[in-house]
């Protein structure tokens, strides 16, 4: 069996009356991109939101790196290799492109008691940040304010932060929303590359993308999983063509 | 080639240390207390400015470091400073570390709330029982002075040396912030006060960060409230008053949140706006409504400065050419302090 880096296990979030996500169970794998999709409100941002530890789930478990990892904080789950971005750019606009990965990659390497080293001065992190900004192709604008960058070069700084804390999971919710053409193609070329050492997890709406990039399709309706399988068997189904692909 | 901010600053504190050769004893007295301000402004410049956390019990830390000072020297003999000030400054960062750890859990609206019932808590403390001589507050007989062995080294009854030491403190918190904010913690501060969400999805663990800071503010708050009992040689539970913590909120804003330069500027902007509103030389009867001209000149400041008063020759230039100031509507999240 291929490398399994984070399974989630019969996952189930309750809000009051509501399930929002109702015994999902699902398997990353490195080397797979493995996309969720569905209908807005079906339960993929929740699903995201309780595999990266940000909301506890009522139900289920999660295995990260084969420990049970259900009970992990974000930040312990992000330290033993999760990285995750989110629909909105959550970049912090006032910095560089350069600090912003530097102060990412600044994670990897806590040294709480070496808090007064300066910033600057930390060769690991800097080394780290040079090296993701590179790899997304950020190089020309790595000493412009965030917030001035335009929208895609926004998502692949959010990318690039995610990849300057070394993860082994990338938990990714919609990179391509608002990109043009240009841009998706430029950002699914970054993520093929990525599969060959991460696990990653895409929901994404971009349904041309998501078949071309996936190795595997979750489909969720209501927060339960309808399907989940290759592109070509979910293509298939009659399932997925009722509920929610239509004529794709 | 330095930059304009760090000659700013430099010929600021030039000019403080030159300033007693001009003066008399009251512009001493009164820049003393303003400095001891700027200390106390620079406490809660760390926690609002730089790490996002409105903090509206600040007074409660700066009267702990004041009630310390004063409830710790013998009641006949001088304390030495070497242990006073420090045993002053670590009750403030005490009680900043209980406050702190349990403000902490609530977030917005409501850590502005704890904050508040945590400042009046100790407020009540000194208020209401025999251990702050109530409203009449408590004396500080004999100053503390700095001595070792049997030689005096430091005396703090002396204006000039108490203006040199306080001075010397202002420089000293400021250039420990200036190096803390530039530092791997102070970049995870910022990064808390632009994002907390994408600092825990990154891997840090915000809270003790969180913590730190607080207890770092609380004990330079502490240290401004010994500089101020030592200076006046009585304290009174108004130095725990909500009233006071508000004055410093202002004082930050008014000099520019974000911007340590803004916690100096903002305190000695807001003693001499008061001092200038109290004149009966300017204003004559009309100077016992003093809260009135100094409330409208704060609104009208806040209101056409944005960006505070260390943003105000980013106006001036953005007026000249034409151009929007840099930082767009409110204080940058990066912002580099100094």
């Amino acid at each position: 069996m291929a490398d399994i880096l984070l399974r989630g296990q019969d996952i189930t979030r309750r809000w009051g009356g509501l399930v929002a996500v109702d015994r999902v169970s699902i398997d990353l794998r490195r080397g797979e991109v493995h996309a969720v999709i569905g209908t807005n409100g079906a339960g993929k941002s929740t699903l995201i939101n309780i595999l990266s530890g940000e909301i506890p789930p009522s139900g289920g478990r999660v295995e990260l790196l084969g420990q049970d990892a259900t009970g992990w904080s974000q930040p312990r789950r992000a330290q033993a290799g999760l990285g995750r971005s989110y629909q909105r750019n959550t970049i912090y606009p006032g910095f560089t492109v350069f600090e912003n990965c530097r102060l990412a990659a600044q994670a990897r390497t806590p040294r709480p008691w070496h808090w007064w080293q300066s910033a600057q001065a930390c060769p690991d992190s800097t080394a780290a940040a040079r090296a993701v900004i590179e790899r997304v192709g950020l190089q020309d604008v790595q000493q412009r304010s965030a917030g001035l960058l335009s929208h895609g070069q926004k998502r692949q700084l959010e990318i690039a932060m995610c990849l300057a804390t070394g993860p082994q999971v990338l938990l990714l919710d919609e990179p391509l929303a608002g990109m043009g053409a240009e841009e998706t193609e430029r950002m699914l070329a970054l993520l093929a590359q990525l599969r060959t050492s991460h696990a990653i997890l895409l929901v994404e709406h971009d349904m041309d993308a998501v078949f071309r990039i996936a190795d595997r399709i979750t489909v969720m309706v209501n927060g339960a999983v309808i399907a989940s399988d290759t592109p070509d068997a979910v293509r298939a189904s009659p399932a997925v063509q009722a509920a929610y692909l239509g004529g794709h | 080639m330095r930059s304009p901010k760090f000659l700013f600053t430099a010929a600021v504190f030039a000019l403080l240390a030159l300033y007693p050769l001009v003066a008399g004893q009251f512009g001493v007295d009164l820049v003393t207390k303003i400095m001891i301000y700027a200390i106390f402004a620079l406490s809660l410049e760390l926690l609002v400015g730089s790490t996002g956390l409105v903090c509206f019990g600040q007074a409660a830390l700066f009267g702990i470091g004041a009630y310390a000072a004063v409830l710790l020297s013998p009641e006949s003999d001088a304390a030495n400073l070497a242990w006073l000030l420090p045993a002053s400054v670590l009750a403030a960062a005490a009680y900043a570390l209980f406050m702190g750890a349990l403000s902490l859990r609530t977030k917005g609206v409501y850590f502005i709330m704890v904050t508040l019932a945590f400042a009046q808590m100790a407020y009540y403390v000194v208020h209401d029982t025999p251990l702050g001589g109530g409203t009449d507050g408590i004396y500080l007989n004999i100053k503390p002075v700095l001595a070792i062995g049997g030689a005096t080294l430091l005396n703090l009854d002396h204006a000039a040396s108490f203006y040199g030491f306080t001075l010397a403190m202002l420089a000293g918190v400021f250039g420990f912030l200036a190096l803390l904010l530039r530092s791997r913690f102070g970049r995870a501060l910022a990064g808390i006060k632009a994002n907390e969400q994408r600092m825990r999805a990154t891997g840090f663990a915000t809270y003790p960060y969180k913590l730190a800071a607080f207890v770092i503010s609380g004990a330079l708050a502490g240290l401004a409230g010994f500089l101020f009992a030592v200076k006046d040689g009585v304290v009174n539970p108004e130095l725990m008053s909500w009233h006071l913590s508000g004055a410093v909120l202002i004082m930050i804003i008014l000099g520019g949140l974000g911007h340590l330069r803004g916690a100096l500027i903002g305190a000695f902007a807001f003693a001499l706006l008061q001092e200038f509103f109290k004149s009966e030389a300017v204003f004559g009867a009309f100077a016992k409504h003093w809260h009135l001209g100094l409330g409208l000149s704060i609104i009208a400041c806040v209101a056409l400065l944005p960006h505070g008063l260390v943003g105000l020759p980013a106006q001036w230039r953005a007026r000249l050419t034409g151009r929007t100031p840099r930082g767009g509507t409110g204080p940058a999240q990066g912002a580099q302090h100094g």
